[in-house]
């Protein structure tokens, strides 16, 4: 039987979590915002940024998160579905800090900022 | 219709594993519980059960696949001694405290060093505090009895909690007795189908099982297994009171033998209490009131029926078959003793450690135990609480 998320919370009595903690439904870990656990965090300077995308590669928890941005404002040839299209942001819930993203930019655009 | 046979312990366990028909059983051979994995290899290749049987590359392995059995929902159990216990020490605390209900067949032997491969309770009184339900055994009878009841205790919902069944490696798992099983029938519908409410291979609800409980969790976690711990002294009744009815041999939490009018009292778990009854036997017929509580369940520990069943004795002897080195005395003389002090009993109480990787224990050497209580309740001086029994020197 699956088991009410909403109920398994910092102020539930030990009564009513769930038996062994086990989790009874899929798909929670996007539920789970492990960005508690730091506290810096990558900051993409979007000029410096040249959507190689090296970022998004390396991140271990897939916390670099691919926006496909509005091209309406293009004209010409080539002003389809291109590199320009998108843009790299941090998804602060579940990035961890680690750096990893900061340390692999090849063009000094991401700065790991306190909170 | 009861079946009279004679089998060693082993044998016994075996053939009730036959007769409960369980899903998996992985197993890594070491003695003296070899046997137990071997007699039901037999029996998975005679066609005899269904079960899954896994020979894996160690202990660690073969409780660790029982867990993830027991996760995705089906019937497991595994069999080790000594140093194999010692080896599946981290997966014992993941199955109690994933609350994942399972059997563990332990035959006990003494812990290395020295290596030795003989009767002592140190490997299964090492792991007391792993979360584990703990039934220990006098004979081959209690054996048999113990496993076809431990299934029903570990997946009562209530509980949710693994079973360690022990008996005395050697001394019962390989000598034969005589011994009355149950039609095989009887222990099907005695231990039914198991079925989990929630569980791995179940596509209708994805299930995470063991994920990470930051501090917020932890505690809520540890307070719930130890109500199951708790609520487990109601169920191992019920499904005694139970298996009672069925097979006629009643258990509890212990054997009280001749301890009602006992001045003196041994207590004690295994296969040496069959040794002391024939004391006691003697005692009797000289008009010494000598008595003894053979304890089954060690984990839930049945402090306050302990402490009962001992408030009129003089004094006591709490016999362990494991030191603790605390230079205090054995497991079973450290919990005895608290129960009885939070009973305010005023029995004089001393700790004797013996039978040590296999060392013998006599009639003799038991009535040396009661004489030595009636002393120690005449003078009213315990002496030495701390003591060993059956040592050169």
């Amino acid at each position: 039987m699956a088991v009410d998320l909403n109920k398994l919370h910092l102020r539930a009595p030990w009564q009513d979590l769930t038996t062994g903690m086990m989790i009874h439904a899929g798909g929670t870990s996007v539920e789970f915002h492990t960005g508690e656990w730091t506290a810096v965090k990558p900051s993409i300077d979007q000029d410096k940024c040249k959507k190689c995308g090296r970022c998004h590669m390396v991140c271990p928890d897939s916390a670099i998160v691919v926006r496909v941005v509005d091209n309406a404002r293009m004209e010409g040839p080539g002003c389809g579905k291109t590199a320009l299209d998108r843009m790299y942001q941090v998804d602060t819930d579940h990035c961890k800090g680690c750096g990893i993203c900061a340390y692999n930019c090849p063009f000094d655009a991401i700065e790991m900022e306190g909170m | 219709m009861a079946k009279r046979e004679r089998l060693s312990g082993n044998e016994a366990v075996a053939i009730a594993l036959k007769q409960i028909n369980p899903d998996v059983f992985p197993a890594f051979p070491i003695t003296p519980s070899t046997e137990i994995p071997q007699y039901f290899a037999s029996f998975v290749a005679n066609g005899l059960v269904d079960t899954e049987f896994i020979p894996v590359e160690s202990e660690h392995s073969s409780m660790s696949a029982a867990i993830g059995a027991s996760a995705a929902g089906a019937r497991a159990l595994t069999a080790t001694s000594s140093a194999g216990l010692a080896y599946m020490w981290e997966p014992l605390y993941l199955a109690a405290s994933n609350r994942l209900p399972l059997v563990l067949a332990v035959v006990n032997r003494a812990l290395s060093g020295p290596i030795n491969i003989n009767c002592d309770h140190s490997d299964s009184m090492g792991a007391r505090d792993s979360g584990f339900i703990q039934l220990y055994a006098e004979n081959n009878q209690e054996a048999y009895d113990n496993m076809v009841q431990a299934f029903r205790i570990s997946e009562h919902k209530d509980v949710q909690l693994p079973v360690m069944i022990c008996q005395d490696g050697f001394i019962t798992s390989h000598a034969v007795e005589n011994i009355t099983l149950l039609e095989d029938k009887e222990v099907k519908d005695f231990v039914g189908e198991y079925e989990p409410e929630n569980y791995l291979l179940n596509p209708a609800c994805p299930t995470a099982v063991g994920p990470y409980s930051v501090t917020d969790y932890y505690m809520e976690a540890k307070r719930a297994q130890a109500e199951a711990m708790k609520n487990a002294k109601d169920v191992i009744l019920e499904v005694a009171k139970e298996f009672g009815d069925l097979s006629g041999r009643n258990y509890g939490f212990f054997e009280s033998y001749h301890l009602e009018d006992a001045e003196y009292a041994v207590v004690m778990i295994g296969s040496a209490a069959g040794t002391t009854k024939d004391t006691i036997d003697q005692l009797r017929k000289q008009g010494v009131k000598a008595g003894l509580l053979k304890l089954r369940v060690f984990r839930p520990f049945p402090a306050e029926e302990i402490a009962e069943a001992l408030k009129n004795v003089k004094a006591v002897a709490i016999m362990d078959r494991a030191d603790s080195f605390s230079n205090q005395g054995g497991p079973l003389g450290a919990e005895v003793m608290s129960a009885m002090y939070r009973k305010h009993l005023q029995a004089e109480a001393i700790n004797i450690v013996y039978g040590l990787g296999g060392r013998d224990v006599t009639v003799e050497d038991m009535g040396e135990v009661f004489a030595e209580l009636a002393r120690i309740a005449k003078t009213g001086e315990a002496g030495d609480t701390y003591r060993f029994m059956g040592v050169r020197g």
